[in-house]
């Protein structure tokens, strides 16, 4: 049975081990973004033992290149959709171990590496609506800073949000390692071999 | 009317079109999520679909882009062989397109692929991308397109055996939904290409994808029959919004063919996620212009 909560971060290890696959959460408080580049430059520094700028334990990063601009010297988040997640599926199981974050936000579904990591480590991966990037954005309150922006780029720098009920968030992997996609497109490949194997 | 003038209408017209497209969704889309909002009895899936058709609303009513991630700016162009500036629309496009990712704005997607760097201002080489046809006339006609990186990525061609006929079609197309699954972001609209070469074959999916309305079918009755055929297998297959399960994967199926080479069967499927953003409109060679296309406002 589908349930809805509300969370804040940092999250606790007990927070995300409540949840279920098929769970809607609302997220407040601080979240960041990263993807591809972010997620390579974050796991360097760890592994060479420097410190990142901002301690992401307990935190959710978010797979988003958001639209910003500079307004009156404060930044305005324009669009902030999620991207496709399945890209970082090679690292991700990584940063979660050695960033120590509680949930990943992004679309379109994650693997087993990182189903495997949500379960060892009491992590979620979660799944904001694919294209909604101006509700993302209006649930974004503030920027709180900004990292290796002349490096990344915009789209690629890691953004550090201030989010006031973020969502709907549905989790697709649980920390049991369940994996709500795997079934639904297990059921799409047997259903199409079905209709293949009807045609002349 | 000025040379100069007609130019400054062309580049204001040009970057109203990116704006309309960027920021309002064409009716006809916003139409086929409402119904697949209706109908949907996934509750997830239906929750997604909400938030999708809200964001759209509030795009629209602010003026803002309706995704972040604000594509690849691709222009489908009409050229009258009359119009004045033939020679010059490319560089007044290109200019059109850097002042609508600074005016939106829109986010500056073109890298460099062996240098990583980023232009900065949505152009760079074959950015944009033109696809254009002379016809008669004294008028410039254009559809602007934001083509998104997500439902680009599954973007399939399969050069099929000649011998299995239309089969080719039907493998190719279930497996590359089902090998997207969430990941373009569905609901999806699939266009389907069929000819003798491989690049043609993808050119006819993408202009099936893109261009033609939904819900209007082939003038063609068999193949206004396949098209409703694969829209119900694909329907079928139980994907949904998301990937969240549920009745529509596919708002609509479009299918394009040239004939083919007789050693050649060459199948492409092109995908457009739930937000497909185009807008069409033209100028005559005086400066006036429209936009042609209806757009939800908000």
């Amino acid at each position: 049975m589908a349930r809805i909560y509300h969370l804040r971060t940092p999250l606790s290890e007990e927070d995300v081990r409540q949840l279920r696959v098929g769970d809607t959460v609302y997220l407040s408080g601080i979240i960041f973004t990263a993807r591809d580049a972010a997620h390579r430059k974050i796991l360097d520094l760890i592994n060479r033992g420097e410190p990142l700028p901002f301690d992401p334990k307990g935190l959710a990063v978010y797979h988003v290149g958001p639209v910003v601009r500079k307004k009156n010297s404060e930044w305005e988040v324009i669009a902030a959709g999620p991207t496709t997640s399945a890209r970082l599926e090679p690292v991700e199981h990584e940063f979660i171990a050695k960033t120590g974050v509680r949930m990943v936000i992004g679309k379109g579904g994650m693997g087993k590496k990182t189903a495997e990591a949500c379960k060892k480590y009491g992590a979620v991966y979660a799944v904001f609506t694919g294209g909604a990037a101006v509700l993302a954005a209006q649930a974004i309150k503030r920027v709180v800073d900004v990292y290796w922006l002349d490096e990344l780029g915009i789209p690629e720098a890691v953004w550090l949000f201030e989010v006031e009920n973020f969502g709907p968030l549905t989790v697709t992997i649980d920390s049991t390692g369940k994996n709500y996609y795997d079934e639904i497109l297990e059921n799409a490949k047997k259903k199409a071999q079905e209709i293949l194997a009807k045609l002349q | 009317m000025q040379q100069s003038d007609l130019r400054a209408q062309l580049k204001e017209f040009l970057v109203e079109l990116i704006k309309v497209a960027e920021t309002r969704l064409p009716v006809d889309v916003y139409e086929a999520l409402k119904k697949a909002y209706e109908t949907e009895e996934n509750p997830i899936a239906k929750q997604h679909l909400e938030a999708i058709l809200r964001n759209s609303e509030l795009a629209a009513k602010l003026g803002k882009p309706i995704c972040q991630d604000t594509g690849t700016p691709v222009f489908y162009v009409e050229m009258g062989a009359e119009f004045p500036l033939r020679a010059e629309f490319y560089d007044i496009a290109r200019e059109a397109v850097r002042e609508a990712t600074k005016l939106i704005p829109l986010r500056p997607n073109a890298v460099d692929p062996f240098r990583k760097k980023n232009t900065g201002d949505n152009t760079g080489r074959f950015v944009p991308w033109f696809e254009v046809e002379i016809v008669p006339g004294d008028e410039l006609r254009v559809t602007f397109v934001a083509k998104g990186g997500g439902s680009e990525a599954p973007s399939t061609l399969k050069m099929g055996l000649p011998i299995r006929g239309v089969r080719n079609v039907w493998e190719t197309v279930l497996e590359a939904i089902v090998e997207a699954g969430p990941k373009p972001c569905p609901p999806v609209v699939v266009g389907v290409g069929v000819a003798a070469l491989s690049d043609q074959a993808m050119a006819l999916a993408k202009r099936a994808a893109l261009l033609r309305p939904l819900g209007e079918r082939h003038p063609e009755p068999d193949i206004a029959e396949l098209e409703t055929k694969l829209l119900e297998a694909i329907n079928e297959l139980g994907i949904g919004a998301h990937g969240f399960g549920g009745k529509t994967t596919a708002l609509d199926v479009h299918v394009e063919y040239a004939h083919r080479h007789p050693a050649t069967y060459a199948v492409a499927v092109a995908t457009n996620c739930w937000a497909l953003r185009r807008a069409t409109g033209y100028i005559t060679s005086s400066g006036k212009w429209e936009i042609t296309s209806k757009h939800i406002t908000g």
